[in-house]
């Protein structure tokens, strides 16, 4: 039973409902972090640590502090200073333990900061009501999805490289256009209803 | 008032045991940079060219730090630069020759027959690999601009079917010579004035055929050479610009005109031939 619900929950998160391509959420390192699929599957790893954690402490923090003392309405707030020091954390643990890794994410891992994507998922858990398993499974399958959309759209670019689109179409555009193309395969998807 | 109370403290709570976490990470998992690789990096020019053989400037400023490179191994740094990182590094001021990228090919549209009309990607290894490009002539530059794009200076232009080289915008990184599939793109000293603008191994016969201007290997330029810096070697005629004492006598006896003056004015561009006529 519980099972079950956690493997919709995971399928919803992945497929039907995936972050990139059905909620648009995390398009910033979707586009910037997309060039080679080595750092995009790094980027989804990233993404994947940080939103399971993020998803867990969120949950912990708003059932176990804000509801108690009722500042429920505070919960931005508060997810943003968790989300934040996470990242700032998992930086200084990629740098010294993933130096290859860190250098390549750049400027995109302190970006998970500020990205919708994270903030989102911890948001959505509160909104839906899920309890803590499902407030992380969600999480990490929500970044499994996340991290799947990242590395189509890092093999999309691959061969986009020796594509020759009009001119005003060079760069971004048809980087958008594409990843638009993908996004209404993956709305086929919605019609499994669940 | 007691929820705005409540709210601070408990923020302040929260805010509190994320940053004594944060500052005990800082402590755990902080990494012991050399303070000098920051300011190696600053002093770099930080076009992550490659062309040190390095993953980068930041790349070559650890290996710099660390004893393994020597600050002239980045030959886009101008001597300022690399006075500046040898004080950093506290070690004898070296200059590297200053170089400069050269195309060893002059076969242009109208001097370079074809053997077939490419019309693949726009790619020269891509070409290179359908019999060796639409050129006559096997060696020759196939004008697509491999060099052009990998350049990230702006100094090469593909004029007329064949790369040309701005001195005044390259900065012998040398990622052109590494990107041209044919090998046609070498580093010379900048000062020296003469080049062979031609690196065709066939035979003289084959490539009167081929080419209006290429090298026949003819070896006059070698028997005027005063200094022995001119050799004919596979097919075509070769400057040691150790030797080299940039006289012009090989320049002007060459029948082919294809030991060329490099600081000579650059040809008239075509796109300004056609402002002039507009």
């Amino acid at each position: 039973m519980e099972f079950k619900e956690l493997l919709l929950i995971a399928f919803a998160a992945i497929v039907t409902e995936n972050f990139i391509f059905s909620r648009f959420m995390g398009i910033c390192p979707f586009l910037g972090v997309s060039e080679k699929p080595s750092t995009a599957a790094g980027m989804g790893f990233a993404v994947m640590f940080v939103m399971t954690l993020s998803s867990a402490l969120t949950w912990l923090v708003y059932h176990l502090v804000l509801i108690p003392n009722e500042l429920e309405y505070l919960q931005t707030i508060a997810f943003i200073l968790i989300i934040a020091s996470l990242v700032q954390i998992i930086e200084m643990f990629l740098k010294k333990f993933v130096p290859v890794l860190y250098r390549a994410l750049g400027v995109y891992l302190p970006l998970i900061t500020t990205n919708c994507a994270v903030l989102g998922s911890a948001l959505i858990n509160i909104q839906k009501n899920y309890s803590f398993i499902e407030s992380v499974t969600f999480g990490l399958t929500a970044a499994i999805g996340f991290t799947v959309a990242i590395l189509i759209f890092a093999g999309v670019r691959a061969r986009l490289r020796f594509a020759e689109p009009p001119k005003a179409f060079r760069g971004i555009p048809i980087l958008l256009l594409s990843a638009g193309l993908i996004a209404m395969a993956f709305s086929g998807f919605s019609g499994i209803s669940l | 008032m007691t929820g705005i109370l409540t709210a601070v403290l408990w923020f302040l709570l929260i805010g509190g045991v994320l940053g004594v976490a944060l500052s005990f990470a800082a402590k755990y998992l902080s990494v012991k940079e050399d303070p000098r690789i920051e300011k190696i990096s600053e002093a770099l020019p930080g076009a992550n060219c490659g062309g040190c053989g390095h993953a980068g400037c930041a790349a070559l400023a650890e290996a710099i730090a660390k004893g393994e490179a020597l600050p002239s191994a980045c030959a886009v740094l101008d001597p300022d630069g690399v006075e500046t990182i040898s004080e950093i590094m506290g070690i004898k001021v070296e200059h590297a020759k200053k170089t400069v990228a050269h195309v060893m090919c002059s076969g242009t549209c109208s001097v370079a027959r074809k053997k077939y009309t490419y019309e693949g990607v726009h790619d020269c290894v891509a070409a290179d690999r359908l019999a060796g490009g639409d050129k006559l002539c096997p060696n020759g530059c196939m004008g697509l601009g491999t060099c052009v794009a990998h350049c990230k200076f702006d100094a090469i232009k593909i004029i007329d079917g064949c790369a040309v080289v701005d001195r005044s915008l390259c900065r012998s990184c040398g990622v052109c010579v590494t990107a041209c599939p044919k090998g046609l793109i070498s580093l010379i000293p900048y000062d020296s004035v003469y080049a062979v603008a031609c690196t065709s191994a066939e035979l003289g016969a084959v490539t009167r055929k081929s080419c209006d201007v290429g090298c026949i290997g003819c070896k006059i330029c070698e028997k005027n050479c005063e200094f022995e810096a001119i050799k004919v070697e596979k097919g075509h005629a070769k400057i040691n610009y150790e030797l080299c004492t940039s006289c012009g006598k090989c320049a002007e006896v060459c029948p082919r005109k294809i030991i060329r003056n490099t600081h000579g004015k650059p040809e008239v561009k075509i796109e300004e031939k056609l402002e002039e006529t507009i």
